[in-house]
């Protein structure tokens, strides 16, 4: 699938193809044609992706061949072993955790879940979990913090799942308690929003020594198309409604929400899942580096005053 | 002279200085009772014929829990900002404005020091009123600067919630005072001062997802709405109607997710009790 902004870049690529192709058969030289339309390639991807607009951006953050945590977890560890369930109602298959390993270094790593196809999707909730999904991973996260290992978490959830059964099991007291350790939590925690960060079923499990944002993805407290909808009283608004969220990777740093951005590939992370996981494990293994250098309390403190303040009044 | 004997003949009162009844003398409840606002008020605004508990704000709180109603307000200048250059259908500093001259409250939350019959305590409490009770940079730091008020002094601290979540004029900030007020409360947990939640109708959204749940205690008001999404999110989600008392106070008791629901009329007295067992 191809998004409307990728089309002029992806004919492009299809005509570069098609002068290779063409070159091999013929003895025709098109090198500096190549080299030409390789130059342009590249300049049309940059502009466009310096450009997007908030809500391209969204876009980008939802796109259906966009690497999903278990792909990145994949992609940078060495070893995994996923581990399930929350020990009180059932295995949440929207949210996935287990330990990992990087070369010496074993990390905890818990993360939403979305699936590739309709029955995978289905499985996976589109990434929305229930209350047991919370609290298996704030299980995983006490496992860590008894093993005195880091916990890095991989957010992309449309938001915590709005079901009956979810309001009946707590929803919104497994996400507060969620909080309330994570803050406590004496490991290093490392929360990277890798897709989709809508409100408080992003929270938590992103409250951290590092929140970091990849590039072509988007944090707020609603998703546009609910803010238009409240706040518009039509689904018609999302593109202003994600303008005025001010809900990307940029916006949020600049608004010292967030500590930083990891850099996708030009095109986005899904053109090269490689390079863009290959960021993402430079960018872990050098804060859980640093963030080893403190003691426990001095982290949870540094934690809670990162959180303690934010927020503008008069 | 007989002390009945009326002084002036007839009633001299001319017609144009005669005064219609006010609006806003008698209530109606949802079930149709009609009370008087006076009894209301004598009945700390509960309807005394079908226990409907009124919405009320934190003026009528902190009239119910402090007692002869003394108490010290913190914090009570901070007002919003607008961080974000927030527009919609109106400017957020417009809507700000107009809501404070409705209300005449400077935003979303009171918080107070006093006696409670005696005992020493901090008391944050939101307005409904004030933009749905909606969650702000204001509400998230009034709340923080509460919390590390009973810390300082070591007194309980109750919270009286009743919002429709974060405030989305404040988006990404909104949502971080779900954090910092999380992180508060670990450091009251931590010092072993004790955090009363009360839920009062409705408590939905982020409010729910951070503060009101995490009590040593979660208490709340009979019938209150209580829930992470809202009853219209979740009948759309799942495509079906929702059983009766969904999302009520004792719904949510059921589940067990409160420690027990308080009459208003004896709010103060259990909360006084409850409270000096622990001491």
């Amino acid at each position: 699938m191809q998004l409307e902004f990728e089309k002029p870049i992806h004919e492009l690529e299809s005509k570069l193809a098609d002068m290779k192709e063409l070159a091999k058969q013929s003895d025709v030289d098109v090198s500096d044609a190549v080299k030409q339309l390789e130059a342009k390639i590249k300049l049309l991807k940059k502009e466009t992706f310096e450009n997007l607009t908030r809500w391209q951006r969204v876009q980008l953050s939802r796109h259906p061949d966009r690497p999903y945590t278990l792909d990145y977890i994949y992609e940078i560890t060495d070893e995994f072993i996923e581990l399930h369930g929350d020990r009180t109602v059932r295995d949440d298959k929207a949210m996935i955790g287990g330990f990992g390993k990087i070369g010496n270094q074993t990390i905890m790593f818990v993360g939403q879940q979305k699936g590739r196809n309709t029955k995978d999707r289905q499985l996976r909730n589109f990434g929305m979990s229930n209350p047991e999904g919370y609290r298996k991973a704030l299980r995983l996260m006490r496992l860590a913090e008894k093993f005195n290992k880091p916990i890095v978490t991989l957010i992309d959830t449309p938001g915590a799942y709005p079901g009956l059964e979810a309001e009946e099991r707590g929803q919104g007291e497994a996400i507060a308690r969620n909080l309330l350790e994570m803050f406590m939590l004496k490991v290093p925690v490392i929360c990277i929003i890798v897709g989709e960060g809508a409100s408080g079923g992003a929270l938590g499990i992103a409250i951290g020594d590092q929140v970091l944002m990849m590039e072509n993805t988007w944090y707020s407290v609603i998703s546009p198309e609910s803010c238009s909808s409240i706040l518009w009283r039509s689904w018609d608004y999302k593109e202003q409604a994600a303008e005025a969220l001010k809900l990307t990777a940029k916006d949020m740093l600049r608004n010292k929400l967030i500590d930083g951005i990891i850099k996708e590939p030009a095109g986005g992370a899904h053109t090269d899942i490689k390079v863009a996981a290959g960021e993402l494990k430079k960018t872990i293994l050098k804060h859980i580096k640093e963030l080893e250098t403190k003691n426990p309390r001095e982290r949870i403190n540094a934690r809670m005053e990162k959180f303690g303040s934010m927020g503008v009044y008069n | 002279m007989a002390w009945f004997k009326r002084q002036d003949k007839g009633i001299l009162t001319k017609t144009e200085d005669k005064k219609e009844a006010p609006d806003g003398l008698w209530y109606k409840t949802p079930k149709g009772h009609i009370v008087h606002m006076r009894e209301l008020r004598n009945n700390a605004y509960v309807s005394p014929e079908d226990d409907h508990h009124v919405r009320i704000g934190s003026v009528e709180y902190f009239e119910i829990l402090f007692d002869n109603n003394k108490f010290k307000e913190l914090d009570a200048d901070l007002s919003s900002a607008d961080p974000l250059g927030f527009v919609d259908t109106k400017k957020y500093p417009d809507r700000i404005k107009a809501t404070q001259k409705k209300t005449g409250l400077t935003d979303a939350c009171r918080s107070a020091v006093g006696k409670m019959n005696g005992l020493e305590i901090v008391i944050a409490c939101m307005d409904f009123s004030f933009i749905g009770g909606s969650m702000g940079s204001v509400v998230g730091e009034k709340i923080a600067r509460a919390i590390d008020h009973s810390l300082k002094k070591k007194i309980p601290f109750l919270m009286i919630s009743k919002s429709g979540g974060a405030r989305m004029m404040e988006a990404g900030i909104s949502l971080m005072q779900l954090g910092k007020t999380s992180a508060k409360l670990a450091l009251l947990s931590e010092a072993k001062v004790p955090y009363i939640s009360l839920l009062t109708d409705p408590t939905t959204g982020g409010v729910t997802a951070s503060y009101a749940m995490l009590g040593d205690f979660n208490i709340a008001e009979p019938g209150a709405l209580i829930g992470f999404a809202g009853p219209r999110v979740i009948r759309e989600t799942i495509g079906k109607d929702l059983p009766k008392g969904f999302q009520s106070a004792e719904f949510v008791l059921d589940h067990g997710f409160l420690d027990f629901i308080v009459d208003r009329r004896q709010l103060k007295t259990k909360l006084t009790t409850l409270l000096k067992m622990l001491t």
